[in-house]
């Protein structure tokens, strides 16, 4: 077969020394690995969905979630602390995003100083689930224990506090895991290893994955403080 | 780096910034249109008018998902192939999430139907647990007339 070039684009893509979808091998495992993660998340969410529909009764998420850090017993602020701590996650997935972009630019400076906010945000983030879950414990919630009656007045069952922990705590560990991944690519930018190759493609690859945890935070936050 | 080079790439970085800019005033916004919608349905006891509120705050939701995905995780400047790749399975998605809604929806009007103690469930009121305190919480249930 002669060398002639095709009309046909396909010989550009499969003729070889190009990537598939011209991405980095690394960066499409890690979009492959974002979607079976999607779906275990969809997954749980709507088994949620399907649980709560399928029952009459449910907890009013407006009188079980309406406390925050160092508010005075018996306060009644429905959405607040839910507010922040979305609030902070997106500011995260922001300081992220200018991260990858400073990568793109060979500015190790930045780099290093919006990965340690993006870190920072992602603590506060976990600080704050901890104390949801800290406080929730607290009066009395747990796995197998549901204080809070339905909507309706009616007995509840132990699916709303099974849900909720869950699968926030699938997802605050998601986040725990991001933080530590940050933390090596701050390390990892820190040591040069990024000026070494070149490219701070790692930078994006875990930018991805941030982007994911905010993301699934969008729908749970969603799902079950405003649903 | 010849001086067209410095300027183009200068130029780049100032629209990056500003796409990233516009993506979090966009997101910031979306975020709190839900959350006022949530602060209003909170006073609102018709079920017509919560799940219109509901249905506008999911909508609202898909749109944070896509700016987020689209610009945050840069799919939208990929290549078509790997968009697809990431857009069509979640497609299957509202597929997935409709099935299963509705099939929850059927067996809660299968169970009341037929399932007298779990129709009955539903209309005894308990008395409010006290949350905070020790252990045991007294609940006693009172009989309401049956519809």
């Amino acid at each position: 077969m002669s060398n002639v070039t095709t009309a046909s684009s396909e010989a550009k893509w499969w003729n070889g020394g190009k990537s598939p979808f011209d991405v980095e091998y690394g960066k499409v495992m890690m979009w492959y690995f974002l979607m079976s993660d999607a779906f275990t998340f969809g997954a749980f969410l709507i088994s949620y969905g399907t649980v709560r529909f399928s029952t009459n009764g449910w907890p009013d998420p407006n009188k079980v979630f309406k406390s925050f850090p160092f508010a005075p017993e018996g306060v009644n602020a429905p959405l607040v602390f839910v507010s922040i701590m979305t609030f902070i996650l997106i500011v995260s997935s922001v300081t992220m995003v200018l991260a990858v972009h400073a990568g793109k630019m060979m500015d190790k400076k930045g780099v290093v100083r919006n990965m340690i906010w993006t870190i920072i945000g992602g603590i506060a983030f976990l600080s704050c689930q901890a104390w949801e879950w800290n406080h929730l414990h607290h009066e009395g919630a747990w796995w197998g224990l549901n204080p809070f009656n339905n909507a309706d007045g009616t007995a509840s069952s132990t699916n709303f506090t099974n849900f909720f922990f869950t699968i926030t705590g699938f997802h605050g560990f998601h986040v725990f895991s991001g933080v530590v991944i940050n933390i090596i690519m701050l390390i990892m930018t820190l040591m040069n290893k990024f000026e070494e190759r070149g490219h701070y493609l790692m930078i994006e690859k875990a930018g991805l994955y941030w982007h994911f945890v905010d993301l699934v935070w969008v729908f749970v936050f969603t799902c079950f403080y405003l649903l | 780096m010849s001086n067209h080079d410095t300027h183009s790439a200068e130029h780049h970085h100032e629209d990056v910034i500003a796409e990233i800019k516009k993506v979090t005033i966009i997101l910031s916004v979306l975020t709190i249109v839900e959350l006022i919608l949530g602060f209003w349905m909170i006073g609102i006891e018709s079920q017509g008018m919560r799940l219109a509120i509901k249905g506008a705050i999911v909508i609202l939701m898909m749109a944070k998902a896509f700016y987020i995905v689209a610009y945050f995780m840069h799919l939208k400047h990929e290549i078509k192939n790997l968009i697809m790749t990431i857009v069509v399975p979640l497609a299957l998605f509202i597929w997935f999430i409709i099935a299963f809604l509705s099939d929850g929806n059927s067996f809660r009007n299968l169970r009341n139907n037929y399932d007298r103690h779990f129709k009955e469930q539903s209309t005894i009121k308990v008395e409010e647990k006290h949350h905070g305190a020790a252990e045991k919480h007294e609940a006693t249930e009172k009989h309401e007339a049956a519809h």
